[in-house]
């Protein structure tokens, strides 16, 4: 044990929070309601767009499923440059810093999986519900948004928590793309100090603590939240 | 505005029927006249729900032509929303919001399709809640009201939209005999007050005392269409004497 340097953990905490884990947790923030506003609209495209949307929805969320996730952050990085030049009609590749992409990716991608949330949100609402909006008035879009919405989030944000916890943890794979989240932050103080047991064992444990305290957080809200019907 | 001469439902000719199958629906004629109350009354499977759910176009027809109102129903250039905003509906299951508390229930619509402010909404929505004997609960959350209670809500919540008509789909039939009569008070005190009512439902003391007719349906079609004292003294057809025997006998 005596080869062991823990304290090397202590004098990088500074870099390892406020650079590292300020980077994943607002990360994990923004694409999370980015993920789920997208996901939500995809929802409800597949559930009452026309055919032709909602097989489009349909096939993007397939497809998005189908890939894994480093791939599609590869992907993105190295085609958003292209993309932005073509949507901007410059005539060079625009510049996307990392933060940028890898929040467009995360949006993107985590989209499929809240759409699958949300669109077994909105089954699980009883039919009757959208024809009482109906019946007095309310539009369509009207009815999904004061009578479905509110309740699917109700019955559905603890599934929505969850997926973004496992959000919190696969973030990390920016890493890829030397971003430095928090592990970033601590791979790049491992390799510089030769320190790799500790600073990955560190990690490991934050990275535990912070997913297992937010879970039981989730079950605890489950709870309180549950609408009496 | 249509004249009083015009029927506040009209429906004819209408046929429904799903992709595959029997037509639900089979060249439906019915009248509701302003002020006037009409049971329909049939076995199940007869379509007197579908019938009234084609009132509001929450089931698309075929054929034919339901007018409200003196507006065609699913016809060019007719708001939908607007349309079913003067037709008020009240369902089997109640559907309350159970996210909303009743007031809310009560005053969504009227601020959201009336354009009413929240402060008139919601004189209003206590005003009816009075009227149904439920002031008291309208800060509840429909959840912790008796199914009887949810009903009566519901019914004030349809009112609150100041509808021309009030359709009833079977508005008893999902609740605890006790409760029955504490909704069917409600209905007769409305249909006593005025109010031009279509009425699906097997509550055959409610038709005696307050409907003006009674319409019997059978296989998706209307095979009786008579006065009340008419139809309790002697109704026409087999099928309808036979539905009576049966249901009356208890």
């Amino acid at each position: 044990m005596s080869n062991f340097d823990f304290e090397i953990i202590g004098r990088s905490l500074g870099y390892l929070f406020f650079e590292g884990m300020r980077f994943t947790l607002t990360l994990t923030f923004l694409a999370a309601i980015g993920g789920v506003i997208l996901g939500t609209g995809l929802a409800i495209i597949r559930l009452s767009g026309g055919r032709v949307l909602s097989a489009v929805a349909a096939g993007y969320v397939n497809l998005v499923r189908a890939l894994p996730l480093v791939l599609v952050i590869f992907w993105f990085y190295f085609l958003v440059p292209y993309l932005g030049q073509w949507l901007t009609g410059s005539s060079r590749p625009i510049h996307v810093g990392g933060f940028a992409s890898a929040l467009i990716t995360f949006i993107v991608f985590e989209a499929a999986y809240f759409s699958e949330i949300m669109r077994a949100g909105i089954a699980s609402i009883p039919r009757g519900q959208a024809a009482a909006g109906l019946a007095l008035g309310l539009t369509p879009l009207q009815s999904m948004r004061y009578v479905i919405l509110p309740q699917v989030f109700r019955i559905m944000l603890p599934v929505l928590l969850t997926q973004t916890i496992v959000l919190f943890q696969d973030t990390s794979l920016v890493y890829v793309l030397s971003i430095t989240d928090f592990l970033g932050a601590a791979s790049k103080i491992a390799q510089r100090d030769g320190r790799l047991v500790e600073m990955y064992s560190f990690a490991a444990l934050v990275y535990f603590i912070v997913s297992f305290a937010a879970s039981r957080g989730v079950q605890r809200l489950r709870a309180l939240i549950a609408v009496p019907r | 505005m249509s004249s009083t001469a015009e029927p506040v439902i009209r429906i004819e000719h209408v046929t429904k029927s799903y992709t595959s199958g029997m037509p639900v629906l089979r060249d439906v004629s019915l009248t509701v006249a302003r002020g006037e109350v009409v049971v329909v009354c049939g076995p199940s499977g007869s379509g007197k729900s579908t019938l009234i759910k084609c009132v509001n176009a929450l089931e698309p027809i075929q054929q034919g032509r339901i007018t409200v109102d003196g507006e065609q129903v699913g016809g060019k250039g007719v708001n939908l929303p607007r349309l079913r905003a003067r037709v008020g509906m009240v369902f089997q299951h109640f559907e309350l919001f159970p996210h909303m508390r009743v007031l809310d229930n009560l005053c969504l619509a009227q601020c959201k399709v009336l354009g009413r402010s929240r402060q008139e909404a919601e004189s209003r929505s206590e005003a009816l809640l009075d009227r149904v004997g439920l002031k008291a609960f309208a800060g509840k959350h429909p959840g912790q009201l008796s199914g009887g209670q949810q009903q009566r809500v519901a019914i004030a919540r349809a009112l609150a939209m100041d509808p021309v008509v009030m359709l009833f789909d079977e508005a008893t039939s999902a609740l605890d005999p006790e409760m029955v009569s504490e909704v069917l008070d409600v209905m007769v005190e409305l249909a006593r007050s005025g109010m031009t009512m279509m009425v699906v439902t097997h509550e055959m003391g409610f038709a005696r005392k307050v409907a003006h007719r009674v319409v019997f349906m059978d296989q998706g079609e209307v095979v009786e269409d008579s006065p009340t004292t008419v139809f309790f003294e002697g109704a026409q057809s087999p099928r309808a004497r036979q539905f009576l025997s049966k249901i009356l006998t208890y």
